[in-house]
């Protein structure tokens, strides 16, 4: 019992940490399902690729682990790069990948997310590269680590679970706060009558893509800062998980996202730290299990008969 | 509306269908079920393309036209089965119906016209709209589409599942309408109801135009009376 009193404030601490880059990620799957019913499976890829712009734009301006411009400027350039270029990355791959199968049975931009998940880490692994490329974390932000009691976590850590939180604080205003926003929750309860209402359909679906992919951008900036390390199959374990926080939440649901991302992370941190850090996944995937059996549509989602 | 054909697939839903609603009319179109009616209105709002003929609307060719633009150029539409946002509120939903205006002043003296018009909205304005009964959808459906200030206004069905008594007031609240210069175009079931309204109507039968003329006529026509008035 002391073991785990003494331990437990860490555990939770690494939680939200691993926690607010589940739910950041998680964002984007439901934000793509809510509006298209359709699971984006290269999602978790979109992040990936926005890691390597981030790590490509901090090798632009730091040489020999010394930032050529101020280090604050550098991590600003790379958040811009990283979460634009992502952003346009999803938008892009909606138009070539998923807009011809807007009609066509679901289970087509299904295959086509995952074929396209395949693409992009082929194509990073063979032309970018096939090892794990570095982040020079050290240059650009101080490693600081803060002692708070018994916990101890470096000032990246919290620097994630701080941006990844006032992001989703903005993405909620957006959505439920602004005119564009409400838009987006028309075509999502139905597509057609938003039409009517005189809304460009298509684009709601492309800003609901770059906002998405954005967010997922921004995921892998943070993760690159707090890892210093980043490689081509990075999106692809994490895809799965925020997946899963997603269905958690509710899929579909933007505050359920957020909540099911948090939860996640404190639950598997809680696992590795106090039952076996081997189990750590196959509690994450029952966790999943349990909450489909006892509530299908997931802690924050409406029941099926409620959306149609 | 010229010559529209329209398929799905390859079976034609509207042959030759040509029809003509006039600026300040009550237009009604008739028929059974599966007749081609609601693929008209579709076709006037832009939701599905013809494969042959054209749409005109004050002296352009929309056929081309995305629905977004359609309704920016005043025609608006109440659906079949209202297709109000269940998850939006009365209030949000009505917002919507404004999507494309700007003019923030404006809106709200229209928010309260309507809702004075439908005290029912008033009350209600928090609720989600998928909480309220079918009768204050129809409303809240009807309300919204004048949200964007339409000149043209179509309505699918605007009686469909309705008690008789808010039927009756439903066809008066058109009435008033086309009073304050709004031109109508209306698809129903209730023939008899729509004609008392109208000034011209149409009837489709397998997506071909079989009958035309002004209501009185049509009234009087003995086919019609037959197969749809019931006499």
């Amino acid at each position: 019992m002391d073991y785990f009193l003494q331990n437990f404030p860490q555990q939770l601490v690494n939680g939200l940490e691993a926690g607010s880059l589940y739910a950041l990620i998680a964002l984007g799957y439901t934000l793509i399902y809510g509006i298209l019913e359709m699971l984006n499976f290269a999602h978790g890829d979109v992040y990936m690729v926005g890691a390597f712009l981030a790590a490509g734009a901090a090798g632009v301006f730091v040489h020999n682990e010394v930032a050529a411009v101020p280090a604050g400027l550098a991590v600003a350039l790379m958040m811009v790069v990283a979460m634009g270029g992502a952003g346009l990355l999803g938008v892009g791959i909606e138009r070539v990948a998923y807009r011809p199968l807007r009609n066509a049975n679901r289970l087509a931009p299904l295959i086509t997310a995952i074929g396209v998940s395949l693409f992009l880490e082929s194509a990073v692994q063979v032309w970018v590269s096939p090892a794990p490329v570095l982040v020079p974390s050290n240059a650009l932000v101080p490693q600081t680590v803060f002692h708070v009691g018994t916990v101890v976590t470096p000032l990246t850590g919290v620097m994630l679970f701080v941006v990844a939180v006032a992001l989703m604080v903005a993405l909620d205003a957006f959505v439920f706060r602004t005119r564009f926003g409400s838009a987006m929750r028309a075509t999502a309860q139905d597509r057609e009558a938003a039409t009517f209402m005189g809304i460009d359909v298509d684009r709601v679906i492309m800003v609901t893509f770059f906002l998405a992919s954005a967010l997922a951008g921004m995921g892998g900036v943070l993760f690159g800062l707090r890892y210093a390390s980043v490689d081509f199959f990075m999106g692809y374990l994490l895809g799965i998980k925020a997946f899963t926080a997603a269905v958690i939440g509710g899929i579909g649901n933007i505050r359920g996202a957020m909540v099911g991302g948090l939860l996640l992370g404190v639950l598997e941190s809680l696992v590795g730290g106090f039952i076996s850090s081997q189990f750590q996944d196959s509690f994450v995937f029952l966790a999943l299990i349990t909450v489909l059996l006892i509530r299908p549509q997931g802690l924050f989602g409406q029941p099926l008969a409620d959306r149609a | 509306m010229q010559d529209v054909e329209v398929r799905y697939g390859p079976v034609p839903a509207l042959r030759d269908v040509s029809m003509e609603i006039r600026r300040g009319e009550i237009v009604c179109l008739l028929g059974g079920n599966a007749s081609g009616k609601s693929t008209t209105m579709k076709t006037v709002i832009g939701s599905v393309r013809p494969a042959k003929g054209s749409v005109w609307y004050e002296g352009e060719d929309i056929t081309n036209w995305n629905t977004s633009r359609r309704v920016a150029q005043g025609i608006a539409i109440v659906p079949e089965a209202r297709r109000i946002f269940p998850r939006l509120t009365v209030l949000e939903n009505l917002m919507m119906g404004a999507f494309i205006r700007n003019d923030r002043a404006e809106i709200d003296a229209d928010l309260d016209r309507v809702m004075d018009m439908f005290p029912r909205l008033k009350e209600r304005h928090a609720q989600k709209g998928g909480t309220m009964s079918g009768g204050e959808q129809q409303m809240l459906a009807m309300a919204r589409a004048l949200m964007s200030r339409p000149r043209f206004l179509c309505m699918d069905e605007p009686s469909m599942g309705l008690a008789p008594v808010l039927v009756e007031q439903q066809f008066e609240t058109i009435q008033q309408l086309n009073e304050t210069g709004i031109t109508i175009f209306v698809v129903e079931q209730n023939a008899r109801m729509a004609l008392a309204i109208a000034n011209r109507g149409y009837v489709l039968q397998s997506g071909r135009v079989v009958l035309a003329g002004t209501a009185g006529s049509l009234l009087e026509n003995p086919q019609m009376q037959r197969a749809y008035l019931g006499i």
